[in-house]
């Protein structure tokens, strides 16, 4: 699909005193993927608020489908753009149930029919429904990032940005949920925008990602390339020589075995 | 809207039914946690002690008339400073009055008190202390210098200028005594608040586009109940003392309303002879504010959000 | 120096009867890298606390051996195990912003733990803390030492435990998800600072994580854990030839960065497992 859905021009964030973000620019297109890779205090988690909303100390411009963002938003612009963020345990109101915690933004937004459509969200991040009535407590941390997804999800918006959802999670944990997000986002249409520190999981989410450092873009590559090696910056090629060193820890994945529930999808192999 | 599953007559059914880990409602959910906490506090000896004395002070205010062997103001004066015995249990004051009715009596004034404070103090000091800690700015700037103000005072040394200011009597001590007691629980509202403000929870709810209004009164106020329920247990000993402090220094109930500190102040000159007759109700104000300290300290450990 | 744990079972007490966390666990370290890998609930993190009886006061302990270097850790009570933790065992936890005091500077909590340990003057121990931050790799070790936890980076905060944890040298170190909140850079930065303080005291090191890669490129030996049992014992090198179900699911369902895959392979827990 045609589109930009995401367009970011020069943007600049101060978090309290310090600027965070010093001129940052990307477009993500409609109906795909984009991440943003960088360390602590890369300022990458500071683009994401301010998309969000959530921090109204920025100049540049943001466009999302087109119409420009402004510090203070409409109720409507919530309806287009959500978030998931990082901490499954700090993300979900401690006293309420999930019921309640599915049923806020639609409430807010003068949803109907609300019984149904938390039915529906739960199956649709394949939470059994009788978690319906629990506590956060009551929940693991798998459980409640999926939680976490389904509320952005249940006012229907078409971009979500993602604050390194699958961080705080154990690694056969961290597989459902990013298998979730790729679903979702092909079923529907959905734009992602998706900041990390793990280049294997991010450009496992993403066709394309910009590096980040020290509040600026460094580069801006596709997936494909950064897998064959053909970066510009040095600081992607540190990153990727990391994210590489581990992999060689273990060996090749055993990826091919039909008995672990492989779904479908093809397992491309590629020469590095 | 799903139906709750029935409850089950038999004991193991309705606690089956509370202790599911699948409720089917939020009626459920609701009752389930409030019994899991139940279930805590139970364990806990001290807290039950509290809790049981607690009780006993309120039915004993509440039927006072019924449990009462004399009527409390009437005098008998060939009858004053006589020991404990079978026709008074506590003994008699120095005008003849049987001492276990004053007693009784007298709980159902401190109790009064005790409820007109809170009643008073803990939706002020919440609203206040939520409201300041979210909206920030030059009104949270204001209302804590507010409260500053009258946290500057020692809580006997304002209630007794403004019982002074007044007629003596218990409305006016209570109105003094919450005047001094809701500004630290402003404060722990509005520190709570700042802790909350800043959750991914919030931030959630604050993309929804919800206003801010509907965020602090049904987001963030909820949680900042557990440590004010549980401040308020605890200050109300302090509330119960002052109360007898001012009725001590006969500034707040006055004779003959058997209030327990006006009693001790009238009759504080026969400690050494009649010890009993100051000393007892000295030991009710005692196990009044030590009941309601240690239901405050149970409820702490149950209530606590951190724990979970 | 070694530790012997024979048979360790952990259980605590829940409104619906006992659970038992750790199912027997048994395995012996010498001067060399342990790593214990499982997810969330597997009982790692209470296996290795419970060499240093760190459990919480909740939890009840028994095995049929658990020993630190010939010391009968059961049978120890609590003033004697002090004299162990710290001194000759330290304990490398997860968050530096929870395990460093707040209200002090990160020189001062060195300087603290040294003198507990080894006496001295206070200025002594400042100096001792400023050369211990330097062998921890931190450039400017006057700067650190005055700062307090909250202005020190994730990274820093941590490189700060690790010389808090070393100031009475230790035989051995049990590290608890040390890198876990931290970077990918950074947590390879702290496993080398970490691998290469072992290796040159010739400490013994117990590593708890649930990254397995990790584990495995640091340790010489990793232990998998599964709902309290230990299923599977490899060599570092060789995991590629892990044989339980559980070790290669967790392995085939990490994203790779040259092997990519449209599906990551899901696990498929197997009731077995749990016998």
């Amino acid at each position: 699909m045609a589109g930009v859905m995401v367009d970011v021009q020069d943007l600049r964030v101060h978090f309290g005193s310090v600027e965070a973000v010093r001129g940052v620019s990307f477009e993500v297109a409609r109906g795909s993927a984009f991440g943003l890779v960088g360390e602590s205090g890369s300022g990458k988690s500071s683009v994401l608020r301010a998309l969000a909303g959530l921090n109204s100390d920025w100049s540049g411009t943001m466009r999302v489908d087109g119409a420009d963002l402004t510090p203070r938003r409409e109720r409507a612009f919530f309806r287009r753009l959500q978030m998931v963020f990082q901490d499954p345990y700090a993300s979900l109101h401690p006293r309420q149930t999930i019921d309640r915690i599915l049923s806020e933004p639609l409430i807010v937004h003068g949803f109907d029919e609300i019984d149904r459509r938390i039915a529906r969200a739960l199956d649709e991040v394949s939470l059994p429904a009788g978690m319906r009535f629990r506590y956060p407590h009551q929940l693991s941390g798998g459980q409640r990032q999926r939680v976490a997804i389904a509320r952005a999800l249940i006012s229907e918006p078409e971009v979500l940005l993602l604050d390194e959802p699958t961080s705080a999670l154990d690694v056969s944990v961290q597989a459902e949920v990013l298998n979730l997000l790729a679903d979702l986002r092909e079923a529907r249409g959905l734009t992602y925008l998706m900041v990390g520190h793990n280049l294997a999981v991010v450009t496992h989410l993403c066709q394309s990602l910009a590096v980040m450092v020290n509040g600026e873009i460094v580069e801006t590559v596709s997936s494909d390339d950064l897998r064959a090696g053909r970066v510009q910056s040095p600081h992607t090629a540190a990153l990727r020589d990391l994210s590489l060193d581990l992999a060689e820890a273990h060996g090749e994945p055993a990826g091919a075995e039909p008995t672990f529930g492989a779904g479908p999808g093809e397992i491309a192999r590629r020469a590095l | 809207m799903t139906h709750a599953a029935p409850l089950q007559d038999a004991p193991e059914g309705r606690r089956a039914w509370l202790l599911s880990q699948t409720p089917q409602s939020r009626r459920q959910a609701a009752w389930g946690n409030a019994y899991r906490r139940w279930l805590q506090f139970r364990a806990n000896t001290l807290a039950m002690i509290g809790l049981v004395t607690v009780l006993a002070l309120i039915l004993a205010a509440l039927f006072a008339p019924l449990l009462a062997t004399h009527d409390p103001s009437a005098i008998n004066l060939e009858n004053r400073l006589q020991p404990p015995s079978a026709a008074n249990w506590l003994g008699t004051d120095d005008l003849g009055r049987d001492l276990y009715s004053r007693v009784l009596h007298g709980t159902q004034v401190t109790l009064g008190m005790v409820v007109a404070v809170v009643v008073l103090v803990a939706p002020i000091g919440l609203a206040v202390g939520v409201f300041a800690g979210f909206v920030g700015g030059w009104v949270d700037t204001l209302l804590m210098r507010v409260t500053d103000v009258f946290m500057a005072f020692p809580k006997l040394v304002l209630a007794l200028a403004f019982v002074a200011a007044l007629q003596p009597g218990i409305t006016s001590a209570v109105i003094a005594i919450a005047l001094t007691a809701w500004p630290p629980l402003a404060r722990l509202a509005r520190a709570e608040t700042l802790t909350i403000r800043e959750s991914d929870f919030i931030n959630a709810v604050r993309l929804t586009g919800a206003g801010r209004l509907r965020i602090i009164l049904r987001h963030v106020a909820p949680l900042c109940l557990p440590s004010m329920i549980v401040r308020v247990a605890l200050d109300i000993s302090g509330i119960i003392l002052t109360a007898a402090g001012l009725g001590f220094l006969g500034m707040g109930a006055q004779p003959p309303m058997p209030e327990w500190g006006t009693m001790i102040a009238s009759t504080s000159g026969f400690i050494l002879s009649q010890w009993w007759v100051p000393t007892i109700p000295g030991v009710a104000i005692l196990l009044a504010s030590l009941a309601f300290n240690l239901l405050g300290d149970g409820l702490r450990d149950v209530l606590d959000p951190k724990q979970e | 120096m070694s530790i012997t744990v024979k048979n360790l079972r952990v259980s605590f007490d829940t409104p619906h009867g006992a659970v038992e966390a750790v199912r027997g666990v048994s395995f012996t370290i010498g001067r060399e890298k342990v790593g214990i890998v499982g997810e969330s609930g597997s009982g790692k993190s209470l296996t290795a606390r419970s060499i240093l009886q760190l459990l919480p006061s909740r939890a009840r302990m028994t095995a049929d051996e658990l020993s630190f270097d010939g010391i009968d850790i059961l049978a120890t009570r609590e003033r004697a195990m002090r004299r162990i933790r710290g001194k000759r065992a330290g304990l490398i936890l997860q968050d530096p912003k929870h395990s460093l005091n707040p209200v002090m500077t990160a020189g001062a909590q060195i300087a603290e733990s040294w003198r507990a340990h080894r006496g001295g003057s206070r200025r002594a121990a400042m100096e001792a803390a400023e050369n211990l931050l330097e062998q921890v790799q931190i450039r400017e070790p006057g700067r650190v030492a005055r700062a307090y936890p909250h202005e020190l980076s994730g990274g820093m905060g941590q490189r700060v435990m690790i010389a808090m944890m070393l100031a009475p040298d230790p035989e051995f170190l049990i590290a608890d998800e040390p890198t876990s909140a931290l970077d990918a850079t950074v947590q390879a930065e702290i496993m080398r600072l970490i691998d290469q303080i072992a290796s040159e005291r010739g400490m013994g090191l117990l590593l708890i994580s649930h990254d397995l890669p990790l584990v495995s490129h640091f340790c010489d030996r990793v232990l998998v854990m599964y709902a309290g049992r230990v299923v599977e014992e490899l060599r570092a090198g060789e995991l590629g030839q892990a044989r339980h179900g559980y070790t290669r699911g967790l392995l085939s369902c990490l994203p790779s960065l040259t092997h990519p895959t449209a599906r990551l392979n899901v696990m498929q827990r197997e009731a077995s497992w749990l016998a």
